[in-house]
């Protein structure tokens, strides 16, 4: 049997277009809801931020550290040793500081989100929400999207912070930086915009992170092997996301 | 002359068909429950008994027919108004394993009552179905699975609701504790008017909580009637079941 490849093509498009509406539909179901629940957002700002944040700044840190390294042996080439600082704190506030915090708070919050809703799904705790006239959506995704939102920008802040200070450290330990020099350094090129840009990309990722959790979990299929696929479509999911929704903001900020 | 007296219908389904894929779990189903009724749904594994249940709620979408609450279709709005006045014990319980045992109970009375109020009552609810007041503060992860259907049990019945449904109440239950909750479940239709929808395979079940028995096989409504006819019935796919032998 001959495959019509425009008919393939065209299947296939039409199945992203149709994704992508449902979980838009999704996203904006979760943020309409009704009814503000200030204890449940408190409660996942704490799972989502708080508890992410070790695991984001150990990130950082190393991240900040191995960049002074390689700008420093790449510039070396150039005799452009000095402009290490400028360049770990621009590399890290646009562009590693939200990805990588991203990916990170992808893997340990999509994936323990998509498998919490996904056990409520199989054990019908979510369909118990339901006969108790709970909305699953307000109760469940609203205030985990919310909470993502606005915790993943402060992660990334934070982890800019750490992971120029792990430049620092070894920029004066091993590159023969002064620590003033080196700080001064760092954010005299260092602008605003920079900085906004990275904390913007923070909040979407954030929401990226969220959204995948929540849609994979609410919908993963009976039984543990449906929780499994779940949790990894979810960081899949959140992780191409980053990666995919990074390269159109980046496009979108600095061209 | 006083006007004739009006059997009320509390839910009404009309050829309702519901398929996963190929398997067609429900096919034409009529069934009425009218107020202050016990019906029992019974069938074998598989025949249709659950999904039943979880398409009258609007928790899985019909693929035909019709369901109407107090009278009405039951669009969102009306299946929302349905739920304030309705609870259900799940077969897994399906009790929230992150709040403890006495919110669980509460959950519903949380939103209109303070939380010693709520607990008190939650408390009494637990009572009710034979637990004690220090299951209260423990976690749905460690009770047992008997302990987890009475808690689930508790939580259907702490708002008092107009209509319930059980899905398998006593399963899981040892002989002593399943004969009491089916004279709870009883009592609550005879004592308190509610409407309940049982699920069952548990013959003894039937015969306490029933006023209608109704039998599902294979996705069809095989049978029903009267509690009372169940015995004398000549369908053989309904003789088997209630004898308890496989089907000739």
């Amino acid at each position: 049997m001959v495959v019509n490849p425009v008919r393939l093509v065209g299947r296939a498009t039409l199945a992203v277009v149709r994704g992508v509406g449902q979980v838009a539909l999704f996203a904006a179901r979760a943020l309409a809801a009704p009814g503000f629940r200030p204890r449940l957002l408190g409660e996942q700002l704490v799972r989502i931020g708080w508890l992410s944040l070790p695991v984001v700044g150990m990130t950082a840190l190393f991240t900040g550290a191995a960049l002074a390294l390689q700008i420093n042996a790449g510039g070396e080439r150039f005799q452009a040793g000095d402009v290490v600082p400028a360049i770990v704190a621009i590399g890290m506030v646009r562009e590693l500081g939200p990805v990588l915090g991203g990916l990170m708070v992808a893997a340990r919050v999509a994936s323990s989100i998509a498998a919490e809703l996904g056990s409520m799904r199989v054990t019908e705790q979510i369909d118990a929400l339901v006969t108790l006239s709970v909305d699953p959506m307000g109760w469940l995704v609203t205030p985990r999207l919310w909470a993502a939102i606005l915790s993943v920008p402060v992660l990334v802040g934070v982890g800019d912070i750490i992971g120029i200070m792990g430049g620092w450290v070894v920029g004066t330990t091993s590159l023969g930086f002064t620590s003033q020099g080196y700080l001064a350094n760092s954010f005299a090129y260092l602008e605003s915009w920079d900085v906004m840009s990275g904390l913007i990309k923070g909040a979407v990722f954030g929401g990226i992170v969220a959204l995948a959790g929540c849609w994979f979990g609410m919908r993963a299929a009976r039984g543990a092997e449906g929780v499994g696929r779940a949790t990894t479509n979810a960081v899949v999911a959140a992780s191409v996301g980053i990666l995919a929704g990074n390269f159109l903001l980046t496009g979108l900020f600095f061209t | 002359m006083n006007a004739p007296s009006v059997i009320e219908t509390v839910i009404e389904t009309r050829g309702l068909a519901k398929a996963f894929g190929t398997n067609r779990v429900l096919d034409g189903i009529d069934l009425t429950v009218a107020r202050g009724e016990s019906l029992v749904v019974i069938g074998g594994s598989g025949s249709g008994k659950s999904v039943l249940l979880r398409t009258i709620l609007g928790l899985e979408q019909i693929d035909a027919g019709t369901v109407r609450l107090n009278g009405e279709p039951a669009t969102a709005p009306v299946r929302a108004r349905f739920m304030h006045d309705f609870g259900m014990l799940f077969q897994t319980a399906a009790l929230f394993d992150s709040l403890p045992v006495w919110r669980n109970v509460a959950f519903r009375l949380l939103r209109t009552m303070p939380p010693a109020a709520a607990r008190a009552r939650a408390i009494d609810k637990l009572a009710r179905v034979g637990l004690a007041a220090d299951v209260a503060d423990r976690m749905p992860s460690a009770l047992s699975g008997g302990m987890r259907k009475r808690v689930g049990l508790a939580r259907a019945l702490a708002a008092d609701p107009a209509v319930l449904f059980f899905d398998e109440p006593t399963t899981g239950l040892d002989p002593q504790r399943a004969a009491g909750i089916n004279a709870l479940i009883r009592g609550i239709v005879t004592e308190a008017g509610a409407t309940t929808v049982t699920i069952t395979h548990d013959m003894g079940s039937v015969r306490t909580i029933a006023d209608r028995v109704a039998m599902l096989d294979g996705g069809r409504l095989r049978w029903q009637g009267p509690v009372a006819a169940m015995d004398t019935a000549p369908d053989p796919v309904l003789r088997a079941f209630v004898e308890g032998r496989p089907a000739d």
